[in-house]
């Protein structure tokens, strides 16, 4: 079970969070001004990333807040978490650290 | 007029440990802090920003579980109409939303020194003091519930629960107080 | 007391005897005893049966790796614990154990013919025999192998125990509490942080209960021991576990502990939990899980009476008995020659040291010479004999070019060996943090965490005692405060920790016609590795899956290095690359009751249940489960079936009124200046011409245009609406708003509550429903003029504050009276009451057969995530005028308007009386056979009591196009005609509805 850092609540256990897909999609201000392609793109296309991906979370058993993290796939470690409308941080900036190594 | 009806809230057995409390007002108060700011006049409201905490006051309180979302919580009578209405017209054209769910959830009580033990027994999160202190409050998730948790004392706690499950919260605690080494 | 039991010593108490039963047999042991001592200290080694071959095995260890000794202990007819290892199981008076894989005993087992006729039982052996014929496999090859190589049998009543569950969390989570664990937690604790210590055992001390020449600043090891312990749960900030495994690290430093509460007990008091699942949240982990003693790998070295030394010596100085009377000890580094020493002070006859190395001229060798036990170095074993128990190992001394110069026979009880030590990684692994190979050590060690994690000690290859507890507190203190520096320090002493090891098999153990074991719980050989090599499997990961090596339950926690050595060797290659396999949790099996807690019976999962639940249990109505909810499907009289009732009651809904309770349809309460304009955006329907008390029927769908949800919308206020979902929808509906609300129109001033629980909602529905609620409302007109179909008042109704809508899901002049939730009870009372002889309650069975009667589609049932408004019939819903709404841009695909898709029909049996099985398909060409073409398929079907015929909704291909037409419905006894009609069955005009 994640520990995943709500940025209004803080640190909550992964059972009071919903799982949002990819974030910083934006739908579009007019679809009717899109072609089926453009369409099907927003609609179903999506980054399969390995490393650190940019996701959406909801503290859904919490404050219900919407917002966005960054999580590297292969090792479930959270580079950062921030509101919705947030820009996406650098991850390497702000990379917390993990036990030391012995 | 017909005569009116009893309320007939959900059953609760009091324990050592566990009261239910009685029938109460709730409104969801959905506000920015202009709106708070605005409201205070009828309603005690929180004066700082901070997540997760309740500001009460006597017998009315104001509970943050979201940034733009407050559990009002007051004495039953006179009823949610009136709070309404006054809070309606101390935030007048303010954007705001209150909704009443007096009957939505139930309240119960959880309390004696092992309260925080039992409550762990089906909650995950820490409620060492230090890290939920008195005041603390929030929506969180006991098993397959989700509940409103706040600390009123070191050893009390005020849980909300939706009405519906307030059985399985209720049956849940106990059998979990119950599997507790003190009470062998 | 018995020869093999001593006179003293050790943590065991000699006064308090224990009964218990091994086998149907009786035996005695004494308090501090685990079954595996208790049966040594009555002679017995014979524990249990190989896997494969059946052959006879006694105990390896005195630990949790313990692969041969797995007993099943039985308490009563539901108590039956299987796979236990009996060196875990604390003796209590009366224990009643059973050996596994046996038949008809352990002493005679038919199942040994397997291991005479091994030359056919390689491995992959299943895999490539048991090919044909294709169904025999499942029928009769796998029960029959399953019933000859298994491991206990589950119990076949339901667990009666209780099992606790609970969330902790700390700074520091110690998992062992050996030298170095204790170390960490005190070093932890002198920092202020909250620590958790929990070991396995019974006891606290780990290695340290089995050392008695351990000095720690001048005193014995047991008294630091006792102090620490003293010390520690003086603290209240200090939880002290014993009997708590950590059986899983999981991510972001969460830990499964399994605490056993009562099986070590005689008579567990009634209700007291059997065991507690702790889910440990710590801001940093120290993992002091200490290091497995590796077997040696040679011919016949599976017989009752060959053991690890580590083992024989804690048998020997923790529980007071001597594993043999005359032993021989096989090793390749110096620490296992204390073992010799020890069971030689004690009495021990040491025939032999049969030394891999070439040399052995440490203080330990030394001391043995001088206690006079003959030591022979380069030596390699060739073999065992014995038939229930070893009683000669055949010796030999390498003549350095391959061969053997001597061949020596030696008499003996017991054979101790030892390869030295495998570090515990499995939690450092769980974590998945990155092992490296260390070549000095022969080991895998820790290197790079993934977590805040520390390893210390022995799982570290830390051997030494005053290293190991220096290890522990520079750790403890570390990981309770961050930075190094600690202020404690101690003097310390123990045999070995000379870290010498030795991996794979002796020299020569291929020249044997017996087999060398490496996996002594799944029965793996060398030959059965190299077999594998030969087959070209060349990643570990791969050998373990054709040879099951490391796959059993001990999760080859004595075998994992040996077969990769022997695998590296065969192909030539150094261990690191042939790679390891991953650790999973459990550590050791955890039972199921552990997991699932209180989550069982009654609190399995949540039962709601609306506020007129009574009284229709008092009605003798009939549940369904609906989500978590329990609804009234019918309320049967008088011993009618479900048809009767169901009949009854629609019949009654029709010529008069009926009444039902519609408390649990999802409600949600949009609120704002916004409102109107955020549904615009979200359903398809347009709302802004929708004024104040009157009703819509409102259809959400997805970005991808098929319908979600539907219901009826209430315009309560300019800015407030009451939007009703379907029961099972209300959730997602809420979470799909809140996203849209949150995440894509922030700006818009709208708030969304769910008011589901707040009102009661109670559908009164029939002809004379109008007049039957006049006069139980107040300040509301319930009259056809002042309010319309589809309309919303509010008012009192019974005196209680709440509104009536005007809305009817049956067809009929109907009512949704919602009341807060408490006086539901009381307000249903009374309009029951009034109603006398012309009122019926019904449940939701009637509920689907007068919607189908009406077309009225379930979504969910009559829809399936492919289909959108138009092919639900419901296109004259969609407000055209809107510029967009979700699910919009899809809908204008020219897929969305291909005149073949599957649109929603009504379908009637020619015959007029067959009821079509929902889900049935339909085709178009009668008498097809398999494979057919198919058009569509059954979504809703019920007899019609008020039409007195079958009516059926079906969603086929291009189906408004066939009105008339004759399809079928292939069933097993043959095609069902069917004609195709209008989905509306009853009354079509709707008169009914607006009366």
């Amino acid at each position: 079970m994640l520990l995943i850092s709500c940025p209004y609540c803080g640190d909550r256990p992964e059972i009071e969070f919903t799982y949002g897909g990819q974030a910083h999609l934006v739908r579009p201000a007019d679809p009717s001004a899109l072609d089926d392609q453009q369409w099907a793109e927003y609609l179903y296309m999506r980054t399969n990333t390995k490393g650190v991906h940019a996701e959406r979370w909801r503290h859904a058993r919490g404050c219900g807040r919407f917002f966005n993290a960054l999580r590297d796939t292969t090792t479930d470690r959270f580079a950062a978490t921030y509101k919705i409308g947030a820009a996406r941080p650098d991850p390497a900036a702000s990379e917390p650290t993990p036990g030391t190594a012995r | 007029m017909l005569e009116p009806l009893a309320r007939i809230p959900p059953a609760f057995s009091s324990t050592s440990w566990m009261n239910p409390l009685p029938p109460a007002t709730r409104l969801l108060f959905f506000a920015d802090r202009a709106a708070r700011a605005a409201a205070a006049g009828a309603f005690p409201m929180p004066v700082t920003e901070e997540a997760c905490r309740a500001h009460a006051d006597g017998a009315r309180a104001c509970l943050w579980l979201g940034p733009d979302e407050y559990l009002l919580l007051a004495p039953a009578e006179p009823g949610a109409a009136r709070v309404q209405a006054a809070l309606t017209a101390a935030v007048g054209p303010l954007p705001h939303a209150l909704v009443d769910i007096s009957h939505r959830q139930v309240a119960f009580e959880i309390h004696g020194p092992l309260a925080a033990q039992i409550l762990n027994g089906a909650c995950a999160l820490d409620l060492d003091p230090a890290g939920f202190p008195v005041g603390m409050c929030t929506r969180t998730a006991l098993a397959k519930a989700d509940v409103v948790l706040w600390r009123t004392e070191v050893h009390r706690f005020h849980v909300e629960v939706w009405r519906s499950f307030s059985p399985y919260v209720t049956a849940l605690l106990t059998e979990i107080a119950g599997a507790l080494p003190a009470a062998h | 007391m018995s020869v093999w039991r001593t006179p003293g010593g050790g943590r065991i108490d000699r006064t308090q005897r224990r009964k218990f039963r091994f086998d149907g047999r009786d035996y005695q042991g004494v308090a501090g005893d685990t079954l595996a001592s208790a049966l040594l200290a009555n002679g017995v080694h014979l524990v249990g049966r190989s896997f494969k071959y059946h052959r006879p095995r006694g105990l390896l260890s005195a630990g949790a790796e313990e692969p041969n000794g797995l007993v099943t202990v039985r308490r009563d007819a539901a108590r039956v614990t299987p796979n236990l290892r009996a060196t875990q199981v604390e003796l209590y008076e009366g224990l009643d154990a059973l050996s596994q894989n046996r038949w008809p005993s352990l002493q005679f087992d038919v199942g040994r013919i397997n291991d005479w006729l091994s030359p056919l039982f390689p491995a992959g052996f299943y895999y490539k025999t048991f090919m044909w014929p294709k169904g025999a496999w499942k029928s009769l090859y796998e029960p029959v192998i399953r019933r000859a190589a298994g491991l206990g049998v589950a119990p076949t009543e339901p667990d009666p125990d209780r099992y606790a569950q609970c969330y902790a969390h700390c700074d520091v989570l110690v998992a062992g509490g050996g030298a170095a664990g204790l170390a960490a937690a005190l070093a932890a604790a002198d920092e202020g942080a909250r620590v958790i210590l929990c070991d396995e055992q019974n006891e606290f001390g780990g290695a340290l209960l089995s050392d008695p020449q351990a000095t720690i600043n001048g005193a014995g090891g047991q008294a630091w021991v006792d102090q620490a312990l003293a010390e520690l749960s003086a603290n209240p900030r200090v939880t002290l576990l014993a009997r708590t495994t950590a059986f899983g690290y999981f991510p972001h430093n969460l830990l499964g502990l399994n605490e056993r509460l009562t099986d070590h007990l005689s008579a567990p008091p009634a209700g007291r939990a059997r065991e507690r699942l702790w889910q440990v949240r710590a801001r940093s982990v120290v993992l002091a899980t200490g290091a497995i003693e590796r077997p040696v790998v040679f011919p016949g070295n599976d017989r009752p009476g060959i053991l690890l030394a580590g083992a024989a010596r804690t048998f020997l100085n923790r529980y007071g008995v001597r594993v043999g009377t005359r032993a021989v000890l096989v090793t390749a580094g110096d620490d296992a020659y204390q073992a010799a020493l020890d069971l030689h002070a004690a009495g021990v006859s040491i025939a032999a040291v049969a030394d891999l190395r070439p040399q052995a001229e440490g203080a330990l060798p030394t001391a043995a010479r001088r206690a006079g036990i003959e030591v022979l170095t380069s030596a390699t074993v060739l073999g065992t004999l014995g038939g229930l128990r070893v009683n000669e190992i055949v010796l030999g001394e390498l003549d350095g070019t391959g061969g053997v110069r001597r061949k020596r026979t030696v008499r003996c009880d017991a054979v101790l060996m030892s390869g030295g030590y495998t570090p515990s990684v499995h939690l450092f692994s769980q974590s998945r943090g990155k092992l490296a190979w260390n070549e000095p050590l022969q080991a895998f060690l820790p290197d790079r965490s993934a977590e805040r994690e520390r390893s210390v000690g022995a799982c570290r290859g830390i051997y030494d005692l005053a290293g190991v507890i220096d290890d522990g507190f520079a750790a403890g203190a570390e990981a309770a405060s961050g930075r190094s520096g600690r202020r404690r320090s101690v003097s310390a002493h123990s045999a070995g920790g000379d870290g010498s090891a030795f991996l794979g098999a002796v020299p020569l153990a291929g020249a044997s016609s017996d087999k060398s074991f490496v996996d002594w719980q799944h029965d793996v050989t060398v030959k059965d590795l190299l077999l594998a090599t030969r087959e070209g499997f060349r990643s570990i990961e791969h050998v373990k899956r054709f040879t099951t090596t490391g796959m059993a339950t001990d999760q080859g926690k004595t075998s994992n290095l040996n077969a990769l050595s022997i695998v590296a060797g065969a192909l030539e290659v150094p261990i690191p690359q042939v790679g390891l396999t991953s650790f999973r949790m459990p550590y050791t099996p955890t039972t199921f009751g552990s997991f699932a807690g209180a989550s069982r019976g009654d609190l399995f999962d949540p039962v709601r249940k609306t506020p007129m639940h009574d009284w229709a249990a008092t009605e003798g109505a009939v549940f369904e489960d609906v989500g978590l909810w329990k609804r009234a499907r019918y309320f049967p009289r008088g011993g009618e079936g479900m048809h009767e009732a169901v009949a009854r009651e629609c019949l009654a809904v029709r010529s008069a009124c009926g009444i039902f309770d519609a408390s649990t349809l999802g409600k949600i309460e949009v609120v704002g200046a916004d409102a109107a304009e955020f549904l615009n955006r979200l359903y398809v329907n347009n709302w802004s011409n929708l004024a104040v008390g009157r009703c819509r029927y409102g259809i959400l769908c997805r970005e991808d245009g098929f319908v979600y949800d539907d219901g009826v919308v209430a315009r309560l206020a300019p800015d407030r609406f009451h939007v009703t979902t379907t029961t099972g929808g209300a959730a997602r509906v809420l979470a799909m708003m809140e996203d849209y609300r949150q995440t894509e129109w922030p700006e818009l001033a709208v708030w969304l509550a769910s008011t589901t629980e707040q009102w009661a909602v109670i559908a009164v529905q029939g002809p004379k429903s109008r007049d039957l609620l006049q006069g139980l409302v107040e300040d509301i007109d319930i009259g056809a003029a002042a309010l319309p179909h589809m309309s919303v008042a509010h008012g009192r109704i019974c005196g209680v504050p709440g509104m009536v809508m005007r809305v009817s899901f049956s067809g009929e002049l109907g009512f949704e009276v919602n009341v807060p939730a408490d006086y539901g009870l009381g307000v249903w009372r009374a309009i029951h009451a009034r109603g006398e002889k012309d009122i019926t309650p019904y449940g939701t069975e009637t509920m689907h057969v007068l919607r189908a009667e009406k077309g009225y589609i379930i979504v969910g049932q009559d829809t399936d995530g492919t289909v959108t408004p138009d092919d639900a019939g419901l296109a004259w819903a969609i407000g055209k005028s809107k510029a967009d709404f979700v699910g919009k841009r899809s809908l204008q695909r020219a897929s969305m308007h291909a005149p073949m898709r599957k649109q929603l029909v009504g379908l009637k049996s020619r015959d007029g009386r067959t009821i079509l099985e929902e889900g049935a398909q339909v085709a178009e060409i009668p008498g097809q056979k398999p494979p057919m073409r198919l058009i569509g398929h059954v979504s809703s079907s019920y007899y019609s009591a008020c039409l007195a015929h079958p009516i059926a909704l079906a969603l086929v291909a291009g189906g408004r196009a066939r009105m008339g037409t004759t399809l079928y419905v292939p069933m097993p006894g043959g095609d069902i005609e069917v004609e195709v009609v209008p989905p509306v069955f009853y009354d079509p005009s709707g008169a009914r509805i607006h009366a």
